[in-house]
């Protein structure tokens, strides 16, 4: 699989991102007891690109407001939400008024449960999702092509998500996305609770649409299933991305990886040292303008705990670090 | 690409926050409800007795809500008749409160108790409201007693069911598990940590019971049921209204029942930003 | 969407049908208890004016049952009621089950119009309001429906008369039949004329329940996950809400709908008051202030059924209907 890859990068070398995110922060107000009002802070300073044929997993932990990365692409944040930065699709400055042309067509994301699924619809018709009276045959055609493909029957398609097994319903999800003719697909937390033959089908499944040509981001919390289908893998760690490493940076102790908590992660795994790492992710009013791996970190200075380390390139791969070189 | 949020308010609010605007509404509210009942105690008694001079005239500055049949001023008896109202409403929020805290209390203390306040719940609400207030006040003799027991006593179902939802989430916490192995009968801890937690959902569940019951006082009172006719209560204000509305005489119903719409409003604004800023879920509307 | 299970909706009948049963033996045991302490002298009320022999009001005593103990009296009651004779009303002198007949015939023609008016109109505001979501209009119909709320319902009826039939002259002051006129004579435009404004009146109060109700449930299930990924997969505006929006609080607002019968009869009385529209409503107030028990009873225990059939449907829809139930229960 490293030559594939390998040549993956080397077509990409001189190509553009088809998505470049740049200092993307996002924060929510909200009310506490007595109507005060709040600031809080989901995702700063946040950096990443994807490219067409590849696969770009951004790991990090549950909760921790990656879900929030693939609204914030999409244009579909509440509304008591700010988000500063900037993201460029194919070279042009992403406004909302672009996403809204965009989402569903060119950018489409692929839900992480059946809750995303409405209750009271037939599975068909929301796979088709809403589409002008002449089309609906086109759809209803393809709809039939993409369950087929899926080993999904056509009594499926006239099931309610609640009927839907999981497996089912995550190749329900996932055929959504293929209705469209989107180039960057984002799939959301797509691996949770399934055994693992259907694991690896799904993640076959992200694997194809890259080839295809489209560019997938994949956000999980399982580094494991990134390591299997990824091409480059975006560390997220508290509201930021603290590493991007290229798949073959992964290997032996980690000493190719860059960040001490990238390599932590890796020698936490059952396959390599199983070593725990200790302490916690910060929350976001325990972050005190330092480092936000300060706590944990093993190779700490003085200097960390008061600058907020700048994302640097580093043979090959972005790191957030500041005794890396 | 930034989604700002529109903070500030317009007008005259226009640099208050959120917290500071509730706070200054439910204020003027409070404020208005004060000088009503407080006007309604001192007014002078002159003005609602009977002045064959100045019969029928309809609103002026002299009377501002005109004069009845008799010549009484009608401001002054709507006055009295909101302070009425507020009384009774006041008195009659009190008892569904308190009868609501007994029976939210006993739901906590064990499952046979607790299905029986929901059958409790579920027969008073299987007979229409306002028939059932009729009845209760019927079995009363009727009058101002009959009146106020019979509201009391059909408008504690809502605080209770709120109340029994609040309990069984603080009955899954440690402290009560830990209260239990100590040997604390049901009864205790129901009175040392459940109650307390409480208050603060009785006092705004009593304020938002508050419109209900007065608008139900009134409607009964109108019927025949409530208060006896001698008194200037807006239901028997209204009531003889209607004798005179064929000869013109709008303001005889308009205003009085006007006053008490605004009445019943301001109680409801009030108890609506209380609880906005007791769960601030519901101000992110 | 809907697979009628036959099983279960026979067992869900029998409860229902038991409930019922048990609702209406305890409903008129409790407001038997509540007359039985109010200072009625039966006899009294039916004498009237008449002047009777000493004969005559021993006899009337012996048929109204001054003498006899409570439980005796109830018991009589029950027995008679089981057999479908409900008693004589005092005051129309007639059997009161024809009494009831009569009256909630036409007390169901103006909550049956005034409760589908305010469903559909309260729905569309309700929908119009949450989708524009703190906009003016949103606003505006809030206010609508917070003043709506905490009007006076017997004072808007006042005012609906003093507009329409005082001021504009549209319709006569005195909205009722005349109980003189014979049943035969009053034509049906008569009566289609004399419903208008009390249903107006009483579907204009319905409104504001279902329209806070419908603008919340909305603006919860447009912040849903599925209307999140609708919009992420470009749906957006008008066919939004229409397709996932309007489907899926259509549901919870006809249920409540149906649970505010209670607060539909107590309007009724109301509204059935100031116009002298000759409903149940009307006849309940009457059989109160002049105590006619054997009335006032039987209305009790008809209201009873009524409301308890607007909650019967409600369960229906919550437990036959709606999908998201069973969802929701193979999820815990």
């Amino acid at each position: 699989m490293s030559v594939e890859m390998a040549m993956n990068n080397d077509d990409r070398e001189g190509s553009e991102a088809l998505l470049k995110v740049k200092d993307l922060s996002l924060s929510f107000f909200q009310y506490t007891s007595g109507l005060r009002q709040t600031e809080l802070k989901i995702i700063s300073n946040m950096s990443l690109e994807a490219y067409s044929g590849e696969v770009l997993a951004v790991v990090g932990s549950s909760g921790s407001g990656k879900s929030l990365l693939a609204h914030a692409i999409l244009g579909i944040l509440p509304s008591n939400s700010r988000l500063s930065g900037s993201m460029e699709y194919k070279g042009q400055s992403l406004t909302p008024e672009k996403k809204e042309e965009l989402r569903g067509k060119e950018i489409a994301l692929i839900p992480q449960s059946t809750t995303y699924l409405d209750p009271l619809m037939k599975v068909s018709e929301q796979v088709m999702g809403s589409s002008e009276k002449k089309d609906k045959e086109v759809m209803r055609k393809r709809q039939t092509e993409i369950f087929q493909r899926y080993n999904l029957k056509a009594a499926v398609g006239r099931m309610l998500p609640h009927e839907l097994s999981g497996g089912m319903a995550r190749r329900v999800l996932v055929s959504t996305a293929l209705m469209s003719s989107a180039k960057l697909i984002i799939a959301d937390e797509p691996t949770p609770g399934l055994d693992e033959r259907s694991l690896d089908e799904t993640l076959k499944y992200f694997k194809d649409m890259a080839k295809k040509g489209c560019a997938v981001i994949l956000i999980t919390h399982d580094i494991e299933a990134a390591l299997k289908i990824s091409d480059r893998i975006a560390i997220f760690y508290a509201g930021t991305i603290l590493e991007e490493a290229r798949i073959e940076d992964f290997r032996n102790d980690g000493e190719d990886l860059r960040h001490p908590y990238t390599r932590a992660l890796w020698n936490a795994l059952p396959q390599n040292r199983f070593q725990a790492i200790k302490g916690h992710q910060p929350m976001q009013d325990e972050l005190n303008g330092g480092c936000v791996y300060f706590e944990r970190c093993s190779i700490r200075t003085e200097h960390c705990s008061k600058d907020i380390p700048q994302l640097k390139r580093i043979s090959g791969g972005l790191v957030r670090c500041n005794n890396v070189s | 690409m930034s989604t700002s949020v529109a903070l500030n308010g317009k007008g005259m609010l226009r640099g208050l926050n959120l917290r500071q605007r509730t706070i200054l509404l439910i204020s003027l509210m409070s404020l208005l409800l004060m000088t009503v009942l407080a006007s309604s105690l001192y007014i002078d008694s002159s003005s609602l007795s009977t002045n064959f001079d100045s019969r029928n005239l309809a609103p002026s500055l002299e009377h501002p809500f005109g004069t009845d049949w008799m010549g009484r001023d009608m401001f002054a008896r709507t006055l009295t008749g909101l302070g009425l109202s507020i009384m009774v409403g006041a008195f009659a929020s009190a008892i569904s409160t308190f009868v609501s805290v007994v029976l939210g209390l006993l739901s906590s203390m064990g499952r046979a108790a607790d299905s029986f306040v929901s059958w409790l719940v579920d027969l008073f609400l299987s007979i229409p409201h306002l028939l059932l207030i009729i009845l209760i006040s019927i079995g009363l003799g009727g009058g101002a007693t009959g009146v106020i027991i019979g509201v009391g006593l059909t408008h504690w179902t809502s605080l209770t069911r709120v109340v029994r939802a609040e309990i069984k989430q603080i009955n899954t916490q440690d402290y009560i598990h830990i209260s239990r192995n100590f040997g604390k009968s049901n009864w205790w801890i129901a009175r040392k940590h459940i109650l307390p937690h409480l208050v603060p959902q009785f006092l705004l569940g009593m304020i938002l019971v508050f419109p209900h019951a007065i608008l139900h006082e009134a409607s009964v009172t109108f019927l025949g049921f409530g208060l006896s006719p001698h008194e200037p209560a807006i239901g028997i204000i209204l009531s003889e209204s209607m004798r005179y509305l064929a000869a013109g005489y709008w303001w005889l119903a308009f205003f009085p029942g006007m006053s008490l719409l605004i009445v019943v409003l301001a109680v409801d604004v009030i108890g609506e930003n209380l609880g906005k800023i007791m769960d601030p879920r519901k101000a992110h509307e | 969407m809907i697979k009628v299970r036959h099983k279960e909706l026979a067992l869900f009948s029998l409860k229902k049908i038991l409930k019922l049963i048990c609702l209406l033996v305890v409903v008129s045991i409790a407001s038997f208890w509540l007359v039985e302490q109010a200072p009625i002298d039966p006899v009294k009320i039916y004498i009237g004016a008449m002047s009777v022999t000493p004969e005559q009001k021993a006899i009337l005593e012996e048929y109204w049952g001054v003498n006899t103990p409570a439980r005796e009296k109830y018991l009589n009651w029950v027995g008679n009621a089981l057999r479908g004779d409900l008693g004589d009303s005092l005051i129309y002198r007639m059997p009161v089950s024809d009494v009831i007949k009569e009256r909630f015939t036409a007390s169901l023609a103006l909550m049956a119009s005034a409760w589908l008016l305010s469903g559909v109109i309260g729905f569309f505001l309700g929908i119009v309001a949450g989708m524009k979501n703190g906009t003016w209009i949103d606003k505006a119909i809030k206010t609508y429906c917070y003043i709506l709320l905490a009007t006076p319902t017997f004072w808007l009826a006042l005012v609906m008369l003093l507009i329409f039939s005082v001021y504009l002259g549209w319709f006569p002051i005195g909205l009722g039949v005349p109980i003189a006129v014979a049943a035969q004579e009053v034509t049906l435009l008569d009566r289609l004329k004399h419903l208008i404004l009390p249903t107006i009146t009483l579907s204009l109060l319905g409104v504001a329940t279902i329209a806070m109700f419908t603008r919340e449930k909305l603006i919860e299930v447009m912040s849903s996950d599925y209307v999140l990924f609708a919009k992420a997969r470009g749906e957006k505006g008008f066919g939004l809400v229409w397709r996932h929006g309007v489907r899926n609080v259509a549901l919870p607002a006809i249920t409540l709908q149906f649970l505010g019968f209670s607060e539909l009869f107590g309007g009724a009385v109301l509204v059935e008051q100031v116009f002298s529209y000759p409903g149940l409503g009307q006849a309940a107030v009457e059989a109160g202030i002049r105590s006619d028990v054997p009335l006032l009873l039987g209305i009790v225990l008809i209201s009873t059924m009524f409301v308890f059939i607007g909650n019967m449907m409600a369960d229906l829809i919550y437990q036959f209907v709606d999908p998201r139930i069973k969802q929701q229960e193979t999820r815990a």
